[in-house]
């Protein structure tokens, strides 16, 4: 038995390569969505973003993930998608 | 009488190898064969160390036409018409050899029967090694060869396939051994791997199996293990990137454990148990390299556990309690593999009980510290009883049900003694629950499973991720299949 052939132990999937999209050069009339992935005390972080970014002009929109051990649901990234321009996501407890 | 062979379109092969006693025996009737006019090539499988039979004999000592004829048993006399196969007789038969071919007096001086030796193509090893020969393109994944000079080994290490042990090198003959182990299609989706979400099929599953040392039997119990854990359930993506210790563990409820040699007893939770050990292992790798879940990537353990190399045992059974997989509503005759999203093993000490309410206490003491002494319905726990443990209960008559509730009991915490602040501890619950008796677990968060040695008054407890039910995983039972 000879080792030097392999088959490959991966998914064989290669990440897409996404472009960032350009960031704004001001807030002003943006819709901004704060994520609350659900951890103790992630509201208390995204209500103190969420007051400094309508300082800025924003307009805040709030969404959370039913829960943080798993991934936020397609519909919700979605509708985030459909209704903002900027997502911020408090992962940290 | 005119032998049926004569028309243009029947011909004969024989297959023979010449350490085989019969194949040596029946030569004079393949001589017999071949006087009386027939189409006859005789293909060995070892040496052409015959006597002169008057035709070339064929080389198959590569086992090319014998594995794609799917010959078990030398000599095989095979009758092909018009191009197939319509007949074949294995062994020597006189009476069917005289049939098939429609030479009625064959070989009337040779003895009625005698059976035939073992087709190389039987040989130990020897059915992967042609399949990864002759039909490797039934192979679904990427070839990768690896660079000359390169130990093999140390190619696994560099391609980051590795949790840090030496990896077996996943070849496509040992790949075909391991895909020998169930009946499923080396193609069947089983569902998807997280963090990346990418898709796994059997094959893949068998390649991260041979990576892992198990063997081909081992195979579906892996399976199942990785179908248990892609259930919603289980969570897997967030057990694999919360900062907290577990991993997926794995218990073997059923006689699959013991056909394939596992471990439920000496030192079940530790090592020196090939199945114990590599079970869990392939788990693992087939996280870390089809899901991509790897430490410091998207797996943000803060330490982790030694269980996350791999931690797997089957459960010990007796008459007395009921299974683990009956307990999740499985028949006794099934068996399971129920995974569990599992820190490291803390040990709970009792040499002096004798009966059920003192070891209960004992065992209720050492569970309030699950996660933390101050916290209540997070994390569940398996306590996993000892023989020596289990007697006393056994003795008295109490059933695992009864045990499991009188912890219950036993296990009410007073929220004051909970409570942010409380005892001198920042850490706690809610204030308001000051004046509340709150569960330890959750219901159905604690969960007894009976394994280890004959001595020793020791059991254990196996806490679990502080995220539990459907905030976070649950114990998830899957059936092993074929």
């Amino acid at each position: 038995m000879t080792d030097n052939l392999l088959l490959d132990p991966t998914s064989e999937n290669t990440a897409a390569q996404l472009r960032p999209r350009a960031k704004p050069v001001s807030l002003e009339g943006k819709t901004v969505a704060l994520l609350d992935i659900s951890k103790p005390r992630g509201d208390i972080f995204l209500n103190q973003i969420g007051s400094l970014l309508a300082t800025q002009g924003a307009t805040i929109r709030r969404y959370s993930k039913p829960t943080f051990t798993r991934p936020a649901p397609t519909q919700l990234l979605q509708r985030i998608a459909d209704e903002c321009d900027l997502v911020l996501e408090a992962l940290a407890d | 009488m005119t032998p049926s062979h004569t028309e243009p379109a029947v011909e004969f092969e024989a297959v023979v190898k010449s350490d085989c006693p019969t194949c040596q025996l029946i030569w004079p009737a393949l001589q017999q064969l071949i006087d009386a006019g027939c189409s006859l090539s005789i293909y060995y499988q070892d040496t052409a160390e015959f006597p002169p039979i008057g035709v070339p004999l064929k080389d198959d000592t590569s086992l090319a036409h014998s594995w794609v004829r799917d010959i078990e048993t030398v000599p095989t006399l095979l009758r092909i018409e018009e191009g197939e196969e319509t007949d074949r007789r294995v062994g020597w038969v006189k009476q069917e050899w005289q049939d098939i071919s429609g030479v009625a007096d064959l070989a009337e001086s040779l003895p009625a029967y005698q059976p035939g030796c073992g087709s190389r193509t039987r040989e130990p090893g020897m059915p992967a090694r042609l399949r990864a020969r002759y039909a490797g393109d039934s192979l679904y994944a990427r070839s990768i060869h690896t660079p000359a000079g390169i130990d093999p080994i140390e190619y696994c290490y560099d391609q980051g396939w590795s949790d840090g042990l030496p990896l077996v090198p996943p070849t496509p003959e040992r790949v075909m051994a391991m895909l020998e182990g169930t009946d499923r299609d080396p193609g069947e989706q089983l569902g998807d791997v997280p963090p990346d979400l990418a898709t796994v099929n059997i094959e893949k599953v068998a390649i991260n199996a041979v990576m892992a040392g198990c063997k081909a039997e081992y195979l579906p119990v892996v399976i199942a293990a990785v179908q248990a854990v892609l259930s919603d359930e289980f969570c897997m993506h967030g057990l694999l990137a919360t900062t907290y210790f577990s991993g997926p563990m794995v218990i073997v409820s059923g006689s699959r454990g013991r056909l394939i040699g596992m471990n439920s007893g000496v030192n079940a939770l530790g090592q020196g148990n090939r199945a114990n050990a590599t079970i869990g292992r392939a788990l693992q790798l087939v996280i870390r390299n089809i899901g991509g879940g790897r430490p410091g990537g998207i797996d943000r353990a803060a330490l982790g556990n030694p269980g996350k190399y791999t931690f797997c045992f089957a459960e010990a059974e007796d008459a007395d309690w009921t299974s683990l997989r009956e307990e999740q509503g499985f028949r006794k005759a099934a068996s399971c593999v129920t995974v569990f999203a599992g820190d490291g093993v803390q040990g709970v000490v009792d040499q002096k009980s004798r009966d059920p309410e003192s070891l209960c206490r004992s065992f209720a003491a050492s569970l309030v510290v699950v996660g933390h002494a101050k916290m209540v319905m997070a994390a569940d726990a398996f306590l996993v009883i000892t023989p020596e443990h289990a007697r006393v209960f056994h003795a008295a008559g109490w059933s695992k049900q009864r045990v499991l509730e009188r912890l219950a009991e036993l296990l009410m915490r007073p929220g004051e003694e909970l409570i942010s602040g409380a005892l001198g501890m920042a850490e706690g619950i809610p204030s308001k629950y000051r004046n509340e008796l709150l569960p330890k677990f959750r219901e159905g968060g604690l969960n007894i499973v009976r394994a280890g040695g004959s001595a020793g008054m020791f059991s254990a407890i196996i806490a679990g991720w502080g995220a539990s039910g459907n905030l976070g995983s649950s114990p998830v039972t899957v059936e092993i299949g074929t």
